[in-house]
């Protein structure tokens, strides 16, 4: 058993990082000006004040900066143990993405670790979630 | 530097009874809690003229803020020539903030602020935990956040709380030493709702919540409401209980206020406001006599002892030590009432109530010794921060 994950309600800015997964890419807003990237995407650039802005594919490679391991069930049929992390893109080191980090055994994940990005579909969209780099690819 | 807030003061303080589970209902308990405040201020219904609260009227099952404004205004029948409430500010204590521009501005002279929680009534229903709820779309910034499986505050506050032990390499035994200062503070508070001492086997016997979060890492949701009455300090002079102004605020946003951007994990966003707060007085960390630090959960804590000042960055840990420095009769008293672990969750503004306690020498058993005249007060963790110090005259 398990639990669906809430999912978001996408619009203009958030749709690309949502369905980016559709064709395997993890999709960051990027100022076509100065190739920051913008998360979450705005279509602004703060650095350089650009509004010329698009969805990049990044690597999908990243570092966990924090993670923790949910113990508690919160409601019947969600499965834990389960690893929430925040982890920084490689291209990026203010990017951070929350995710869950998956095909691992919870207790071996730690912060400093390298993971890489891989999709799960939901309903309409494929939340993207991340696993040791030893573990895939 | 004569900052407007030194021109506004706490006049009266008011509290329900706090529980896990009322007899009345929220409306109720904040009639209770406005009542007592206006007249321990000395004050009647006719002598308030604003009102402020946070974060305002939810109702959305949750209990998380079951009363707004309007309710109370007509419940109480107060006339009022301002009023505001407003969750977007610098934590709980944005409605503390916007009172004082108020009065500054002349448009009131006694402000009624309070807040209410609901949440243990509330809890008995099934998901009114739940900020998330399993198969419903999630909107705005906590869509980054949700398809995680992140149900609760805690689950998102473990994150910032593993990167303080990370990089602070705190130890878990210095860590439990908030909740059993707050428990052993809260065995001589009648009003708390957990007074049973608890030992530090009986920590690490607690559920992990969410590592490295234990269960008595995090505060108590309550039924309850709390009320002050802040004045302008030339009415305030006139008024029963001694003079003790808002010595200095802590408001700003000077850094990414987002849940999973912000700056610095680790310290959160509360180093930016302690150092608007100490720019904004002559008073240092070593004057003050009692801090009522957050303690949504015992790490907020932990990171206010620092961002303060009160030690040095990541020193937190050796500063708490064996728990006799923090402890009522050690050199910085925190969390004299029980904190939110063990008095219950009441947001913030059961440390205001408190530091009003211990300045006006109300606080019987747990009374800092001394004559304690300055207080510290913190609220929020993540990237909510705000904080303000007390001075009596």
């Amino acid at each position: 058993m398990s639990v669906p994950r809430p999912l978001p309600v996408t619009d203009r800015d958030s749709a690309a990082y949502w369905t980016g997964g559709a064709n395997g890419q993890l999709l960051i807003e990027r100022c076509n000006g100065c190739a920051y990237l913008i998360h979450p995407p705005t279509g602004f650039c703060p650095v350089c004040e650009s509004r010329d802005t698009a969805p990049h594919a990044v690597s999908g490679r990243a570092s966990i900066i924090s993670c923790t391991v949910n113990h508690k069930q919160w409601m019947p049929d969600l499965p834990v143990p389960y690893v929430l992390a925040l982890v920084a893109l490689d291209e990026q080191a203010d990017v951070l993405l929350a995710t869950n980090i998956v095909d691992c055994a919870p207790e071996t994940v730690f912060i400093g670790m390298k993971v890489q990005v891989r999709f799960e579909q939901n309903e309409d969209l494929w939340v993207p979630l991340f696993a040791p780099v030893e573990s895939g690819k | 530097m004569n900052y407007p807030e030194k021109q506004t003061a706490i006049t009266g303080i008011g509290q329900s009874k706090i529980s896990r589970g009322a007899d009345k209902s929220a409306l109720g308990l904040s009639i209770d809690a406005a009542m007592q405040a206006i007249a321990d201020a000395g004050l009647k219904r006719s002598d308030i003229d604003g009102m402020a609260t946070w974060p305002g009227d939810r109702s959305d099952g949750s209990g998380f803020s079951d009363v707004g404004i309007p309710a109370l205004q007509d419940a109480l029948r107060i006339e009022v020539n301002w009023y505001s409430n407003c969750s977007e500010t610098a934590g709980q204590f944005g409605a503390i903030f916007n009172a004082i521009g108020a009065i500054s501005a002349g448009l009131a002279r006694h402000v009624l602020i309070f807040r209410t929680m609901y949440e243990a009534t509330a809890r008995k229903t099934a998901f009114a935990n739940a900020l998330n709820v399993p198969g419903q779309r999630v909107r705005g910034g906590f869509q980054w956040y949700a398809p995680y499986h992140t149900y609760a505050a805690s689950t998102q506050q473990a994150l910032y709380f593993a990167r303080y032990v990370h990089e602070s390499g705190i130890k878990p035994e210095q860590v439990a030493r908030i909740a059993l200062n707050g428990r052993r503070n809260a065995g001589l508070n009648p009003a708390a709702v957990y007074r049973t001492p608890i030992t530090m086997d009986d920590y690490f016997a607690s559920p992990i919540i969410s590592t490295p979060l234990r269960l008595f890492d995090c505060d108590v949701p309550i039924d309850g409401s709390t009320a002050i009455i802040l004045s302008h300090i030339d009415a305030a002079r006139d008024l029963p209980n001694p003079v003790t102004r808002i010595e200095a605020v802590g408001s700003n946003m000077r850094y990414r206020n987002s849940w999973t951007q912000l700056d610095a994990l680790a310290t959160q966003g509360q180093p930016k406001v302690a150092e608007m707060m100490w720019n904004r007085t002559d008073l240092t960390p070593g004057d003050v006599d009692v801090a009522e630090l957050y303690d949504g959960f015992s790490y907020h804590t932990i990171n206010w002892l620092e961002n303060f000042g009160f030690c040095k960055r990541f020193e937190a840990g050796d500063f708490i030590g064996d728990g006799s420095r923090i402890a009522l009769e050690g050199e910085l008293p925190i969390n004299t009432n029980g904190g939110a672990l063990s008095a219950g969750r009441m947001h913030a503004y059961g440390q205001v109530h408190e530091a009003c306690t211990q300045l006006w020498g109300r606080g019987d058993a747990r009374q800092v010794k001394g004559d304690p005249r300055v207080a510290a007060l913190s609220t929020a963790g993540g990237p909510l921060a705000g904080c303000f110090l007390l001075a009596r005259e």
